[in-house]
């Protein structure tokens, strides 16, 4: 992964100074609320209900074992022994002191970890498939065009104040694991009829009140052009996105507004102008991708097969490696999930002691690396065959070992009423009733594979819109009452869910789910899976059956 | 009034004309709407002359006139409006102004590294008693990844 030099080390280094500057002020009363909250969001602090809010960025979703000790030590030191992962592969704490944050930062710092850019109207953290590089049919790995991104993005002096909030993705491959249809920019790694690669850039694709899939502005656009290009689509953001009305303040609704043929004439106009100055060189693309060349894998790692073995005479690792195990493009390699949707915690909950094996086992089987997905999950992306008994004896111990990577209870879910201060419904109890209701595996798997993604209010952090199943938690006079979709995809097939009906109150959500799942079973064809059912035969016969009793 | 010019404080010595206020002689700024209306009259004015900008203002449209002016002022109505931080770029970088650009209006401390990055080069600060503590900012950074107005190569090509 990549390493920071001098240069990087510095300007993170002269950031921790900065904010603790900026605290210090505050704290003295030389700046005001409203002047220190735009400083603190563009280094990750909220103000929620019952403490700060930080947020670390993880970029790209990836983590070196040193780094996740260090996550460990702060959450034990500066919070309560706990992080939660988030759908953009940055986590959380929930519980730090205000003050505290520039020692957390300068901790973090020491281990080239920060938490710059992950609020606030600016560019976050750039991400990517948590597969990126060990999948099969990959075009090219997208890591580090990532980590040139993340370069370019840091501390950019002219978009440090932009309309809104600013996500890009990156994927390298055809099955989009990034939902990059639905950020501000998604690129995707292509190659041309020349057989040369590059990138097809989409824009104006966001979630939130008003989701959006994102539109193709440049069919192909060639690899030392990605810089001028991302730089002319901020520039004409930055001058024409509108700042009456947050709500209308994201690239989607710029674009909705001036139409994808005006806003392309005017991002190819200002490209033209500033193509040749930030023209990525060669020796730079070189210099950033030596970080993320192949490991020297074990050539017989395939010849060991007493993981096939091992499930024939252990039913429980078997379903784990059918569920929570992957392919690797090395033969006698696998990637292995780690589920952070354990029935006993919060989805992409992590406890510091769990932190502490996971960094240990990635040093013993996984090269020292572990990736955090777009699903709140954690994954050991190099690990030989022969190993992962061993690994899953260990996962089981810790309870990390769920196999229901994919499944009904994989659920993507925000923090919601319990400490977010924008919800408007609580998420966490609901996603845990529902794990405890559909705690049979057999019955899981039958169902196969089941997006629910529930957001406790519209601002939509968990990406309801995009769920098989979302869940939108909404307040009427008070009470919790719940909206649901239905079909929605944050896939290459992308789409937004559409209404089952009118919304449901809480008592009811969970044998709404249920209905739901029966309706499904009785209504598919042989293997069809979910989505596909409620893409041929629509939301009406779901609605039948839901709304029939009342 | 003491401004930061060039990262020094300095007495200002430009007067800002409200559009209603008469003509004076010595160094003066006026809106876009007033140098529309009074052009003639203020080509053959005998001291400085800037022009005063807001995010709103169709940048593109004055810069035939950029060689009249030799300061132009970006105003900030709320730090957070982050549009003439382009405005700037593209006066240095594109349109190739060489005069002074000014930031005016919410214009703090925590934001002067950015701005000048930008290519504004002098600053009326919204709290003017701090100034002395605010020239430090301009070094909150020794780099920038980007090319910059100060640094026009990006660090990709220097390291």
């Amino acid at each position: 992964m990549y390493q920071y030099d001098n240069y990087d080390q510095a300007m993170l280094e002269q950031r921790v100074a900065q904010y603790r500057d900026q605290t210090r002020r505050f704290l003295a009363g030389e700046l005001t609320e409203d002047q220190f909250r735009p400083l603190r969001l563009m280094n990750g602090l909220y103000i929620q209900i019952h403490a700060p809010m930080y947020r670390v960025a993880v970029p790209y979703g990836l983590l070196s074992s040193k780094q996740v000790r260090k996550i460990a030590d702060v959450s034990r030191r500066y919070d309560k022994g706990y992080v939660h992962f988030t759908t953009r592969t940055n986590f959380q704490m929930n519980w730090p002191k205000l003050e505290d944050v520039p020692d957390i930062m300068a901790e973090l710092a020491t281990v080239q970890m920060h938490s710059i850019q992950t609020s606030g109207n600016d560019i976050r953290n750039t991400t990517t498939d948590e597969l990126a590089g060990v999948c099969a049919n990959e075009i090219e790995d997208p890591r580090p065009w990532c980590e040139i991104i993340r370069q370019w993005s840091t501390f950019h002096p002219e978009f440090a104040y932009l309309p809104r909030k600013f996500k890009i993705a990156v994927t390298g491959i055809a099955d989009d694991r990034a939902a990059t249809q639905v950020h501000d920019i998604g690129l995707h790694l292509v190659k041309n009829h020349q057989g040369e690669v590059g990138f097809e850039v989409l824009v104006g694709g966001g979630l939130g009140r008003t989701p959006v899939i994102g539109q193709q502005i440049r069919p192909f656009l060639e690899k030392k052009d990605l810089l001028s290009y991302l730089e002319a689509i901020l520039r004409v953001y930055n001058r024409l996105g509108r700042r009456d009305n947050k709500f209308k303040a994201r690239i989607k609704i710029t674009v909705r507004e001036h139409g994808i043929n005006h806003i392309r004439e005017l991002v190819e106009a200002e490209w033209v102008q500033i193509r040749k100055q930030l023209e990525l060189d060669d020796k730079e693309i070189q210099r950033v991708k030596q970080y993320f060349t192949e490991p020297d894998y074990d050539a017989t790692a395939a010849d060991e097969q007493s993981f096939t073995e091992m499930q024939a005479h252990d039913p429980a690792f078997a379903r784990w490696v059918k569920q929570n195990v992957v392919d690797h493009k090395v033969p006698g390699y696998k990637i292995a999930y780690i589920s952070l949707k354990a029935p006993t915690s919060p989805p992409g909950d992590v406890t510091a002691e769990q932190l502490d094996v996971i960094a240990d086992l990635a040093d013993e089987f996984s090269m020292g690396e572990i990736r955090a997905s777009h699903t709140q999950n954690l994954l050991l992306s190099d690990v030989k065959q022969g190993d992962l008994y061993a690994l899953w004896l260990r996962l089981e111990a810790e309870g990390l070992a769920t196999p229901n990577i994919n499944t009904l209870t994989d659920i993507i879910c925000c923090p919601g009423l319990d400490f977010c201060g924008l919800a408007n419904a609580t998420s966490i109890p609901l996603a845990k009733a529902i794990n405890e209701r559909f705690d049979d595996l057999d019955y899981l798997y039958d169902l196969g594979d089941i997006k629910i993604k529930m957001s406790g209010c519209m601002n939509g952090c968990a990406h309801q819109s995009v769920g098989h199943i979302g869940i939108l938690g909404v307040d009427k006079k008070g009470e919790e009452w719940y909206q649901f979709t239905l079909g929605g995809s944050s896939e290459a097939d992308a789409s937004l869910g559409e209404r089952l009906g009118r919304a449901i109150p809480k008592e009811d959500v969970v044998d709404t789910v249920a209905t739901l799942l029966e309706t499904y079973k009785e209504l598919r064809l042989e293997d069809e899976p979910f989505l596909a059912t409620v893409r041929r035969i629509g939301v009406d016969p779901f609605k039948e059956r839901v709304y029939a009793d009342n | 009034m003491q401004i930061i010019k060039d990262r020094e404080i300095v007495e200002d010595n430009w007067l800002h004309l409200d559009d209603e206020a008469e003509l004076a002689s010595g160094n003066i700024t006026v809106s876009l709407a007033r140098w529309h209306e009074q052009h003639e009259m203020l080509t053959q004015h005998e001291g400085g002359l800037g022009i005063r900008l807001t995010g709103d203002d169709p940048l593109e449209e004055i810069v035939p006139d950029l060689a009249y002016f030799s300061l132009v002022v970006l105003y900030f109505p709320a730090f957070v409006d982050g549009r003439c931080y382009s405005f700037s770029r593209l006066l240095r970088d594109r349109y190739d102004f060489k005069g002074e650009i000014r930031a005016q209006g919410d214009v703090l401390y925590d934001q002067l590294f950015f701005m000048s990055q930008c290519g504004i080069n002098s600053f009326e600060l919204a709290n003017p008693n701090r100034l002395t503590q605010a020239i430090k900012a301009f070094d909150d950074f020794s780099e920038s990844y980007q090319a910059t107005v100060l640094r026009p190569e990006p660090l990709y090509r220097r390291r």
